[in-house]
């Protein structure tokens, strides 16, 4: 008896428990730091966003006050040439379209499939080495596909399709290039949401004399599809922000057309190009830019709200 | 036509040994079971008695490193021959697992799902009836059957579980201890149900409820773990025999709850 009221004392001083009451009397001061710097850093993200769109909307406006430039010819113009006082900002849309477009023609299809593959064939060691393989590509700086586009896949293009059809630089062989770079994303982020899928489901399709191919496609993949829809979605926000790639292999010249085989510059890539050039501020090209940067914020804003309806949408719930 | 014996055995294994890798997580089971008739496999945790029951429709292939040697056969033909497709062999012998595992469809398309890619001819409403009658959940979900799968109770989910396998028709239906997730009503419903169904099909049973091998079983089997970690078939016979009568000591001790 008397032992054990001993040890009893030991323990709960060791513990710091000096007072028999349950009374508040540390006041942890780690956790009341910690707690600040961690919204301080919540704070700080949702301003930058907030100070980003400001400047991007009054920058915009400067550009739309300016004699000559109306909203409605920004929107609806085919011609952008600001010497000449055009302002028409669609060759550059379609541009950018038409490059995303081939990316996604590429990443979609190979980046489900590899993703398809990693989680339900490949064996775990397969997996475990491929996929970081595969998210390597991810890696590799942009401006690097930029030339690999430029000096591969442009006289590949050339090759395949004959010197005279394919300009040098073009919107096929940046999309293609694009969609290469992509991949790993869209088939990282997949393999995630499919990886997440409970055996169980697997287990209840496979027990029912299902191919692993029927359980994949009809069981697997629908129940993972918000995940899978969020990848695709992100990766088209990738393609239509991709800059590098097109400002090297695409062409710097805004063209109204709807060739692939033809070089037209995209809405980064024009930015690009004004933004590291010498014009001076307050001239209407400058300005022109922000208009520009706020369409392209507002896509990847419509494009997110969407991913986010379809996901709610067509998702199965599972648990 | 091999090892045809005298009477046609709903499934039966000779000298079963399963395997994950190196280790050999049961030895020497030879076990005949009889068509339509419940049969329940009973021992401590670690005995194989779940590997066993996944291995009568080779959802242990599944497992990487999993291989069995010996004989499992079905109709007279050993499942674990190479020309034989696992595939359908799950047709012809389903499985309900521990845990409710409905997909995430609707009721309606959780048991029309496997009668479908199983390429069913006739009319899937009728099979859909009939297959939610049999397991006893018609009266429950007749208006519902667009709703999801996940809005029903764990019992009632457990129930679509059995009817989803009863949709692709089989012969036998595996279960692996299905109302360990469940409560002691919608165990009671399930165990009924057994007894129904064993009218058409034979059913097999793991379990871990004593009371529910002794009270819904026609034959048991005992499993035990050896020294060397393999499980193995230590008793087999007619319920009420094992549960009352056993012939090894250790079937006792387990039955009387000393372990396990």
């Amino acid at each position: 008896m008397h032992k054990s009221v001993a040890v009893d004392k030991v323990t709960s001083e060791s513990l710091g428990i000096t007072q028999n009451n349950l009374f508040r009397n540390n006041k942890r001061w780690s956790e009341t730091i910690i707690k600040a710097v961690l919204t301080l850093a919540g704070i700080v993200s949702i301003f930058t966003t907030i100070g980003i769109v400001y400047e991007l909307g009054k920058e915009s406006l400067l550009f739309f006050s300016l004699p000559g430039v109306t909203l409605k010819e920004f929107l609806t113009g085919t011609v952008w040439q600001p010497v000449i006082g055009k302002f028409g900002v669609l060759p550059l849309v379609t541009s950018t379209m038409i490059t995303s477009l081939f990316a996604m023609l590429v990443a979609i299809p190979l980046g489900l499939g590899a993703a398809i593959f990693l989680s339900e064939y490949a064996a775990d060691k397969t997996r475990k080495v491929l996929k970081p393989i595969l998210e390597i590509l991810a890696g590799i700086p942009t401006v690097v596909y930029g030339y690999f586009a430029l000096t591969f896949m442009t006289p590949l293009l050339r090759g395949i399709f004959g010197q005279e059809n394919v300009e040098i630089y073009n919107m096929l062989s940046a999309g293609l290039v694009m969609g290469i770079m992509i991949l790993p994303l869209i088939s990282s982020m997949s393999e995630d949401a499919l990886h997440a899928v409970p055996r169980s489901l697997r287990d209840a399709a496979l027990g029912l004399g299902a191919t692993k191919l029927e359980t994949s496609i009809q069981v697997v993949f629908p129940a993972a599809l918000s995940g899978i829809i969020s990848a695709v979605i992100l990766g088209i926000s990738r393609a239509v922000g991709e800059t590098m790639i097109v400002a090297i292999a695409a062409g710097s010249g805004p063209n109204f057309t709807f060739n692939p085989l033809k070089a037209a510059e995209t809405m980064t890539g024009y930015i690009a190009r004004i933004s590291g050039g010498d014009l001076s501020y307050d001239t209407p090209d400058y300005n022109s830019i922000f208009a520009i940067g706020l369409l392209l914020f507002l896509v990847t804003l419509v494009l997110n709200m969407i991913s986010r309806h379809i996901s709610r949408k067509y998702r199965e719930v599972y648990e | 036509m091999t090892n045809q014996t005298d009477k046609q055995w709903a499934i039966e294994t000779q000298d079963l040994d399963i395997y994950y890798s190196d280790f050999r997580a049961v030895k020497n089971v030879s076990l005949k079971i009889e068509p339509k008739k419940i049969t329940s496999i009973i021992g401590p945790s670690g005995c194989g008695k779940s590997t066993v029951l996944r291995s009568f429709n080779r959802m242990n292939d599944f497992i990487p490193g999993s291989r069995v040697t010996g004989g499992i056969f079905f109709q007279g033909q050993n499942i674990y021959d190479p020309r034989i497709d696992p595939v359908q062999v799950r047709q012809r012998i389903g499985m309900v697992f521990q845990k409710p595992n409905p997909f995430p469809k609707s009721i309606y398309e959780n048991v029309a799902w496997g009668a479908r890619i199983n390429n069913y001819k006739e009319n899937l409403n009728d099979l859909v009836e009939e297959c939610l009658v049999k397991s006893a959940l018609w009266g429950e979900v007749k208006d519902l059957l667009q709703r999801p799968a996940l809005s029903l109770s764990g019992g009632q989910q457990q129930r679509l579980c059995i009817a989803r396998a009863l949709a692709v028709k089989p012969e036998i239906i595996l279960m692996d201890e299905p109302c360990s997730a469940l409560d002691p009503i919608a165990t009671l419903k399930i165990e009924d149900l057994m007894r129904e169904l064993s009218a058409q099909y034979t059913i097999i049973i793991v379990t871990h409820n004593m009371q529910q091998a002794g009270r819904a079983s026609d034959f048991t089997a005992y499993f035990t773990m050896d020294t060397d970690r393999a499980g193995s078939m230590i008793e087999y016979g007619v319920t009420s025999q094992v549960f009352t009568n056993p012939t090894h000591k250790s079937t006792e001790d387990y039955i009387s709850g000393r372990f396990g």
